[in-house]
């Protein structure tokens, strides 16, 4: 896999890639977001968390020019996506989140196309190649994309957002609905546009992605966002761990079910606040007489984190 | 067009682009958009000849055949540049692939000029196809090429920029066949490609003249026996206002962004 790496003008290098000022939206009597201000710098690899309807999707089609803020200014590298669009759109690159693509063309046509609509012309083409070739498309190069499979056509959409080179990319859930090897090529896939100095911006239904990936993370909820920190900080917001029993056919004691976080097919994972609770949970399990067939202290994970600042379920939108 | 795309600036590559593109859409199902309205245009030719010929003079020395050809071309030239810009927007509007433009830096005015010159190659595609093939059939002449030219042009350009405005406000397939069947098939059909207007009486005559695609009919038609039922300065004042007019509206609407950028 390789892919050429983005060199920035001198003169670029201290323009964030991205910065959002006070930025709401309003859908009539809906306030979807009510005033964002968040800061991206060049090179990032970030990610934007919520569950569905936090408003993440308006941010992003707000950035990426598909929708208009009822209020406030973005910037992509410098350039306000109102005032200045074109310049601000040539600097930007977006996955959708849906797979959506033009059913009368192939992989190859249909990314000469996109180039074409960026001012680039057949000296792009090698470039074009090479982003077929990183991303294992050449072989279906001629394919037409209403016969690509759904992974296939995802990778088509990641190097549809490259052909222009652009120093930043959103991802908007890039990796739903893939299967497990075609998810971890993606990752090694971004992870070397963020080593080649990309800017990344990722929104992820998975939260094991954003902790894997994201060196800083935004969670947002019903408009707002609500923590904004690297991803190892707000992992040590919270020093608990879990305790994860494995029970079979035994039900969990009583007195341990105000520690329950979730338990199903006999797999029971208790929070702790203290390290002392083990020896606790184990008294109990044995004066209940309940065989313990496993157990593990897990640390906290960025769930935790997003279930104690969002509430309710995790999930992307 | 590899030396089109080298010459070409890049200010202008996304509009290039993007009227390539159309273009090769539309060719890329050629026997729907091309073939197909050529044929129905040749059974038009064949039975309304057939039955009418003999029975109906509407120009002196000019046989009914002849009379037909001109609003046949011009009909399907009308029918198609609409066709090609509506059915190609709300298809990728439904399809979602839209994005893919809206995220460049075309701006709203090649947007426009993009889709308006596509539309435009299909019609001129479409009539003159018509025209060759009728000419095998039927001893057609030219009087005055310039006014074919200009008012095939205006037509085209017109039914194109009404396709977008279609194209922009349709959410569905079944909203553009209303558009299609309602307004569009009623006012080509109503608008003289069968017919002179002098043979309607004088209710039906007033009603035509509110009707922009006559006017497109019959200055079309006066480039081929340089006679017709108005003056063709007439209708060229007239095509040239609903032109300026809806340019004016589809502009509006794409600079504002209604149904594209939310």
């Amino acid at each position: 896999m390789s892919v050429t790496a983005i060199k920035l003008a001198p003169v670029m290098q201290f323009v964030p890639a991205i910065k959002i000022e006070q930025v709401q939206k309003r859908f009539g009597d809906l306030h979807v977001l009510k005033g964002i201000d968040l800061t991206i710098n060049q090179g990032e690899f970030f990610g934007l968390l919520g569950p569905n309807g936090a408003g993440k999707s308006t941010l992003i089609n707000i950035l990426a020019g598909l929708l208009k803020s009822t209020h406030g200014n973005i910037a992509i590298m410098g350039h306000d996506v109102v005032n200045d669009y074109q310049s601000a759109r040539l600097a930007l690159g977006v996955v959708p989140q849906e797979l959506v693509f033009d059913p009368f063309f192939n992989v190859r046509e249909m990314l000469r196309f996109q180039a074409g609509y960026f001012g680039r012309g057949r000296e792009n083409d090698a470039w074009v190649d090479e982003i077929i070739e990183s991303l294992g498309l050449t072989d279906k190069a001629h394919t037409n994309m209403r016969k690509l499979s759904g992974g296939m056509k995802r990778r088509a959409l990641i190097a549809q957002a490259l052909v222009h080179k652009p120093p930043v990319i959103v991802l908007d859930e890039p990796t739903a609905g893939v299967d497990v090897e075609l998810r971890q090529m993606l990752w090694e896939f971004i992870k070397k546009l963020n080593r080649d100095g990309h800017t990344i911006i990722l929104t992820t239904h998975y939260l094991e992605e954003a902790e894997t990936l994201c060196e800083r993370v935004a969670m947002m909820k019903q408009g707002e966002i609500v923590a904004l920190d690297t991803t190892a900080n707000l992992l040590s917001k919270l020093p608990g761990k879990n305790l994860r029993l494995k029970l079979g056919n035994s039900t969990l004691p009583a007195a341990l079910l105000p520690m329950l976080k979730n338990g199903e097919n006999g797999v029971f994972t208790l929070a702790l606040t203290d390290l002392n609770q083990i020896e606790f949970a184990l008294s109990e399990l044995r004066k209940a007489n309940v065989n313990v067939e496993d157990m593990q202290l897990i640390e906290a994970d960025l769930e935790d984190v997003f279930m104690s600042l969002v509430g309710g379920k995790a999930g992307g939108g | 067009m590899n030396l089109i795309d080298n010459a070409i600036s890049p200010a202008w590559r996304g509009t290039y682009t993007l009227f390539k593109k159309e273009l090769f859409r539309f060719w890329r199902v050629a026997f729907q958009t091309v073939a197909s309205p050529i044929l129905t245009a040749l059974l038009y030719l064949l039975i309304f000849s057939h039955a009418l010929e003999g029975h109906v003079q509407v120009y002196k020395g000019v046989p009914y055949k002849a009379f037909l050809i001109p609003g046949l071309i011009m009909m399907s030239l009308l029918q198609n540049a609409f066709a090609n810009s509506s059915s190609s927007l709300v298809q990728s509007k439904i399809m979602g692939s839209i994005v893919f433009v809206l995220l460049t830096p075309i701006s709203y005015l090649q947007f426009f000029i993009a889709f308006l010159a596509a539309a435009i190659i299909r019609g001129f595609l479409v009539g003159f196809s018509i025209y060759i093939v009728a000419i095998w059939f039927v001893d057609l002449h030219i009087m005055h090429p310039l006014w074919i030219f200009a008012f095939a042009l205006l037509g085209s350009a017109l039914l194109g920029t009404f396709g977008i405005i279609a194209g922009i406000w349709a959410d569905k397939f079944d909203q553009m066949a209303a558009f299609q069947n309602f307004v569009i098939m009623p006012l080509t059909f109503l608008s003289g490609v069968f017919y002179s207007i002098h043979s309607l009486p004088p209710i039906w005559q007033t009603i035509s003249k509110f009707n922009p695609f006559f006017y497109m009919i019959d200055g079309f038609r006066y480039g081929f026996f340089g006679q017709a039922d108005i003056s063709p300065w007439i209708s060229l004042v007239v095509v040239v206002a609903f032109l300026l007019a809806l340019a004016w509206l589809c502009l509006k609407m794409l600079k504002s962004g209604y149904k594209l950028r939310g």
